[in-house]
């Protein structure tokens, strides 16, 4: 058992309301910059929809993530042999064409145009070339376009759906749609890390995030290839490839992630798991349907006794083994199983899961009163406006049971606190909701504070980062004294 | 007048190449050493997906190959006149040289053309690329007529071009094997020490830093912050 730690997130897909200030913070620190104008390192996706950069999800058309081969697992992309042929030219890369052309306006024209019959107008120019564009794709520009033909019906979850259920998706006044933020996964099994020719993708022993060597980047792109989530980007300026970095300079010194700390809907929950490093090859080689189950398995109990003593050994500090035990990311994984990994059969092995949204209540109406409740308590899952087979292929590798599981709990919650609160739901039934759905009363009442109640310091568990055992710190700094800074502190100019 | 020349011959060929070979490595050492970011491929890919693929995949295999026969012909010249010995083989080198040539020559147009008529690749190129590619232009094509022009190249080069350029190696320069050659010939070695000078200042570099770990690490890349001894 070689236990370590990893600082993983739940997006509460029933709180998100879609208002994009994660993508705005995230954007404002990290992604102003020239040629990372286009990067969205968090973006909110509109679902159905075909996301960002256009049909992510297509693995047929970007070749992204792993795929199982008998009995070890490869890359879709590229392997060792490929690697060498394709260095010159990735042939399964997304050019800008797949994201946008960044624009800004010409507002200097406002003030300059010559006196005419006419108002000037501020026209769109490109962020790259400065030249006059046509605007054809932007950021979440298919936002809301829930029920749209050339968006909505694109969405590559769309696949195994019966023509009854896609139509009940996009039927006028009753289509739905919810929404997906994304961020990277920093997964255990990284694709952009098992590809990087240059060995310069790396996963922070410590605390699991995923981060580009900047230095030893070289651009030859095929990270930006084999993620399947398509969160590296190529920085076209100074080519180097990007990616999100979980704000490690925020979460080094306590504070929660931009997009987190601003999450309006306080979707987002963070915290540590520590997990069986020596396990993650034999679950990545799992079956589909096994994928799940395998993934969980991997999260280890961090009250376990044997589990502790085990990550002592491996010198994980007793503050983030205290830190663990306290993680609302655990709770809502390993504990409640509500929280399930976004397309697992990727096989990446994501640490950031998602709640899958419940749709909106199909009632049954009597004359003039709207009835919600039939003898089967759950038949709004079953007869939700969103499928269960769609969520089903976002977040159960295409099996439904694992994603049915977590809806019947949150409904089950939900109708337990109606009954406690409002008291026009009768405790019986409720009860016989949460039996049904494999929940006690006090889970449902932790599972209803952590959703609805919830404090910062609930949502955010922040493992102590132990700067002093770094190794810099063990270098004596007095050596350097008078003769360097700290770290990397030169401007990132572009090479000649 | 004679002496003249002679003082031309001597700065091409005796003193040039060591300005270019010095130029490289210190340069070189040094931008790696404190400017490392700069090490990239600066790959153009991104902005322009399609005529990427017919410029670039030509361009570097023809190259690899053109360079690799300058190589074998420079450390094993008595292997290859002694391989040359039959008209047949010889006919076969020969031939498949020009064709990666050609290739070579064909890539860079292609890479060239593709460079100026998308306004998204032209913003991203600078002054050195531009110099560079007159200078791999002029390798290029002054390579191509030697081989159509001069012809047995394989051969001659072993003959002579390999034991000037040990000479140059082993720091006793003898310039009397390149003085008679044709004119192609001298632009093609002037204009490749010229390369050699330039090629720390350009994004060249990107030869010296190709990924060969990567076809025997592990798939996945772990770094510690803790001293090894903290982590137990």
């Amino acid at each position: 058992m070689d236990v370590r730690s990893q600082i993983a997130m739940v997006f509460h897909l029933d709180k998100c309301l879609g208002c994009h200030t994660c993508s705005i913070a995230c954007k404002n620190i990290w992604t102003d910059r020239k040629g990372t104008d286009y990067m969205w390192w968090n973006n909110v996706e509109t679902k159905p929809g075909t996301g960002f950069p256009t049909k992510w999800e297509d693995q047929d058309k970007y070749k992204g993530g792993w795929v199982k081969k008998d009995d070890s697992i490869n890359l879709k992309s590229t392997d060792k042999k490929r690697i060498v042929l394709n260095i010159f030219h990735n042939p399964h890369m997304p050019s800008m064409d797949d994201y946008y052309e960044p624009w800004t306006y010409d507002y200097q024209n406002l003030f300059n145009a010559k006196e005419g019959p006419d108002q000037p107008t501020a026209l769109p120019i490109s962020k790259i070339t400065g030249e006059q564009i046509d605007i054809e794709s932007g950021p979440n520009w298919d936002d809301d376009l829930g029920g749209s033909p050339i968006y909505a019906k694109n969405d590559p979850n769309l696949e195994g759906l019966t023509e009854q259920q896609k139509q009940q998706l996009f039927a006028i006044e009753r289509l739905v749609f919810f929404y997906f933020p994304r961020i990277c996964n920093h997964c255990l099994n990284p694709a952009c890390v098992a590809s990087c020719p240059s060995g310069a993708i790396y996963k922070r022993g410590e605390d699991g995030i995923v981060l580009v060597d900047q230095k030893k980047c070289r651009a030859w792109r095929s990270c930006v290839s084999a993620c399947p989530y398509k969160k590296t980007y190529f920085n076209w300026h100074t080519g180097k490839s990007e990616k999100c970095i979980l704000c490690f300079p925020r979460v080094e010194t306590g504070q929660a992630p931009a997009c987190f700390h601003s999450c309006v809907g306080r979707i987002r929950y963070l915290g540590v798991l520590l997990y069986d490093a020596d396990r993650i090859e034999e679950v990545a080689n799992l079956p589909d349907e096994e994928l799940i189950e395998g993934h969980r398995s991997l999260v280890l109990d961090p009250h376990d006794p044997e589990v502790i003593a085990a990550a002592q050994r491996n010198g994980v500090h007793d503050s983030v083994i205290e830190s663990a035990q306290n993680s609302p990311t655990y709770k809502f994984v390993k504990e409640w199983r509500i929280a399930l990994p976004p397309h697992i059969e990727y096989r990446t092995m994501p640490m950031l899961y998602y709640v899958p949204p419940m749709s909106p209540v199909m009632a049954t109406q009597e004359g003039k009163t709207i009835n919600h409740v039939s003898d089967n308590l759950f038949h709004d899952i079953d007869e939700a406006r969103v499928p269960v087979k769609f969520l089903a292929n976002l977040f159960g590798a295409g099996h439904e049971a694992k994603v049915v599981y977590a809806l019947r709990k949150s409904k089950a919650v939900r109708w337990y606190r109606r009954a406690v609160t409002v008291g026009d739901v009768s405790m019986e039934d409720a009860k016989k909701m949460l039996g049904a759905a494999d929940c006690t009363v006090e889970e449902a009442e932790e599972i209803y504070k952590l959703t609805s109640l919830c404090t910062v310091e609930d949502r955010y568990v922040i493992p102590p980062a132990h700067r002093e055992e770094a190794i810099e710190m063990i270098e004596d700094p007095h050596c350097h004294r008078q003769s360097v800074g700290f770290g990397f502190v030169s401007g990132p100019r572009r090479g000649a | 007048m004679a002496s003249a020349q002679s003082y031309l011959d001597q700065l091409f060929f005796g003193v040039l190449p060591y300005l270019a070979l010095i130029i490289f490595f210190l340069v070189t050492i040094q931008r790696y050493r404190s400017q490392a970011f700069t090490y990239s491929s600066l790959s153009s890919q991104f902005l322009e997906n399609q005529r990427h693929f017919w410029g670039l995949v030509p361009l570097h295999y023809g190259i690899l190959v053109v360079v690799m026969g300058h190589v074998v012909a420079f450390m094993f010249p008595r292997q290859l006149l002694a391989w040359n010995g039959h008209p047949i083989r010889l006919y076969i080198l020969e031939i498949s040289a020009l064709i990666f040539g050609l290739l070579t020559l064909l890539g860079l147009l292609s890479t060239l053309v593709r460079r100026f008529a998308f306004s998204k690749v032209r913003t991203v190129t600078s002054l050195a690329d531009i110099l560079l590619y007159v200078l791999l232009l002029v390798q290029v094509i002054s390579g191509v007529y030697v081989a159509v022009m001069h012809s047995w190249g394989s051969s001659w080069f072993a003959a002579s071009a390999s034991p000037y350029l040990w000479s140059i190696i082993t720091l006793d320069p003898d310039i009397s094997y390149v003085i008679a050659m044709p004119f192609a010939v001298k632009l093609h070695i002037v204009n490749a020490c010229l390369v050699i000078g330039f090629f720390p200042f350009t994004r060249l570099v990107h030869i010296l830093v190709i990924p060969n770990p990567y076809l025997w690490r592990r798939p996945q890349v772990v770094r510690w912050n803790k001293a090894p001894g903290l982590r137990r």
